[in-house]
């Protein structure tokens, strides 16, 4: 067996991608945060950063290995034990394949991942939720849906020859899904839904002004996720080539065009082209690109963003149809964002550009790919609500999910925290925050 | 004595304060306020969602004066602040008893 050297380019950008990654959520905590009131952008902001502390634990104790272990031989789960990543410093990345970079940093890039992912759901559940019954959620939906789900898609097998083990079920399959719009999106997205049905509308639903209380802040976390996302879509090339600048130039293309289309729908629509407009068509482009990213070429992945930016500005619509309180659009942005870039690789994927990639049905593929795609869709959908639900519902029984009433009404920041985030006597513009 | 009370366009805060400072008037209080009269609200969009802004954001700006000053600071404060459009605000003026320096225990028009 040909002995692999360490790669110091692919290396060097693999770490770089690890900190792009993480600074999404951050980044997102800004996005999120901006569009509450001034009375929760604390509480918001905290859902994301707690987040951040608690998967990093459970990925170096047993999460690591529960998604992208191999032992078990399952396609379902990698292998539950000891991550012990430390008795693993030599090793290199082995997914499905061995690649010049070690170990540690590719497991290092994948709990980037994982954090960002159960960091989305909390839009869905806005001013209302209980910090500890956050942090229990946190930790239960990571072990049960995410790590689980991650090595469905993403855990491509430990090669050693010629025989991979522990391939995951949907990555077996060839569903195309290069950073995650199916474990990442639609699964933040499916489950923000559930959430949002199991806890309930906020206090004054339709009735309050629940406008943002900085587009500012949303367009300065809308940026960093834009920055942070090159590493997430490029980096999951888990090399410096060709494959992942690609999928840096159709991040680029297709946020631009999905924050074209968005800006253009509501013009047409309310008659304005609003900033909150163009932060949000921005990551509907970015989260419908990131399954595509490295299987079309620039002028599919400008389809594909025009195409996100239309229909998810639509899709914010459906929660005020159907009644259910996504506070703040994760079934808009992420679960449609992610069905639909998911699907259109089914159309505009090309083998010209990616020769692990297949031919969708406008490159004469037929609709093979659409199938395997639509699995994926529609395995992930399902697990991710259907679990989430039920571990949604155990806690709202046991310890309860929502804080009171008065403590929402008043203001969650300084129920929950202690906190408040302005100094300030009254409301701007007269609103009741 | 009178005191003078003016609801008035935000923008408007710097011009007039100055205005009152060149017609001898030493001390007025500002505050934020918002409320709405005849020019109502205006809407907002977020995401599509139509928000109906009723109250609309006002400063609040008090000054105590004179009885023989109080025609000339309404009128400077009228000019300086309107500009013909619905939304320039109110002025009212209300009969104060007594007005107390609270450094000094001055009372009465000497405390203005």
């Amino acid at each position: 067996m040909e002995a692999v050297v360490l790669n110091a380019g692919d290396t060097a950008w693999m770490l770089a991608s690890c900190a792009l990654v993480l600074l999404m959520t951050p980044g997102l905590a800004f996005f999120y945060g901006g569009m509450v009131r001034t009375k929760s952008v604390l509480n918001m902001m905290m859902m994301s950063m707690v987040t951040v502390g608690i998967v990093s634990v459970l990925w170096v104790v047993f999460g690591y290995e529960l998604a992208f272990g191999s032992k078990a031989g399952s396609p379902w789960y990698g292998n539950i034990g000891f991550s012990n990543l430390g008795s693993r410093v030599e090793e290199f990345a082995n997914n499905g394949g061995v690649y010049p970079i070690p170990l540690l940093v590719f497991a290092a890039f994948q709990l980037m991942f994982a954090i960002i992912t159960p960091a989305l759901i909390s839009g869905a559940i806005a001013d209302r939720t209980k910090f500890g019954a956050w942090a229990l959620f946190v930790t239960l939906w990571s072990t049960l849906v995410y790590f689980p789900v991650a090595h469905w898609v993403f855990a491509f097998g430990n090669k050693v020859g010629d025989v991979v083990t522990g391939t995951g079920y949907l990555a077996g399959k060839g569903l195309e899904d290069f950073a995650g719009g199916t474990a990442v999106h639609i699964n933040a997205g499916a489950a923000g839904l559930a959430l949002a049905l199991v806890l309930g509308k906020r206090v004054g639903w339709r009735r309050d002004s629940m406008r943002p209380h900085s587009l500012p802040l949303v367009m300065l976390g809308s940026g960093l996720l834009w920055f942070g996302w090159f590493g997430f879509n490029a980096g999951s090339a888990l090399a410096a080539n060709g494959i992942a600048g690609l999928a840096l130039l159709n991040t680029q293309v297709a946020a631009g065009a999905a924050l074209i289309g968005w800006l253009a729908f509501e013009r047409l629509r309310n008659g304005h082209s609003t900033s909150l407009g163009a932060a949000s068509g921005a990551v509907a482009g970015l989260v419908a690109i990131t399954p595509a990213c490295a299987f079309v070429d620039p002028i599919g992945a400008v389809a594909i963003g025009i195409l996100a930016g239309v229909v998810c500005a639509w899709a914010v619509e459906l929660k005020f149809k159907l009644g259910f309180d996504d506070s703040l659009d994760v079934v808009a942005v992420h679960l449609v964002g992610g069905i639909l870039g998911s699907l259109a690789i089914g159309f505009v994927g090309t083998s010209g550009v990616n020769s692990l990639g297949l031919d969708g049905i406008f490159y004469g593929g037929g609709s093979a790919l659409l199938a395997k795609q639509a699995l994926g869709v529609g395995l992930v959908f399902a697990y991710s609500f259907v679990v989430t639900a039920i571990l949604g519902f155990v806690i709202n029984k046991t310890i309860g999910f929502r804080v009171n009433s008065v403590d929402e009404v008043e203001g969650i920041d300084l129920s929950e925290h202690a906190e408040t985030a302005y100094d300030m006597k009254i409301s701007s513009r007269g609103g009741v925050l | 004595m009178k005191l003078i009370t003016a609801i008035l366009k935000p923008g408007k805060l710097d011009d007039v304060k100055d205005a009152l400072q060149a017609s001898g008037i030493s001390g007025i209080t500002v505050s934020e306020a918002s409320g709405f009269g005849r020019q109502g609200g205006h809407t907002e969009v977020y995401r599509g969602a139509e928000i109906k802004v009723n109250l609309v954001q006002k400063i609040r700006l008090e000054v105590l004066v004179t009885d023989k000053k109080v025609d000339e600071i309404v009128k400077v404060i009228v000019k300086t602040a309107s500009t013909g459009s619905i939304g320039d605000g109110k002025i009212w003026t209300t009969p104060v008893e007594d007005v107390v320096r609270v450094r000094t225990g001055e009372t009465g028009e000497a405390a203005i």
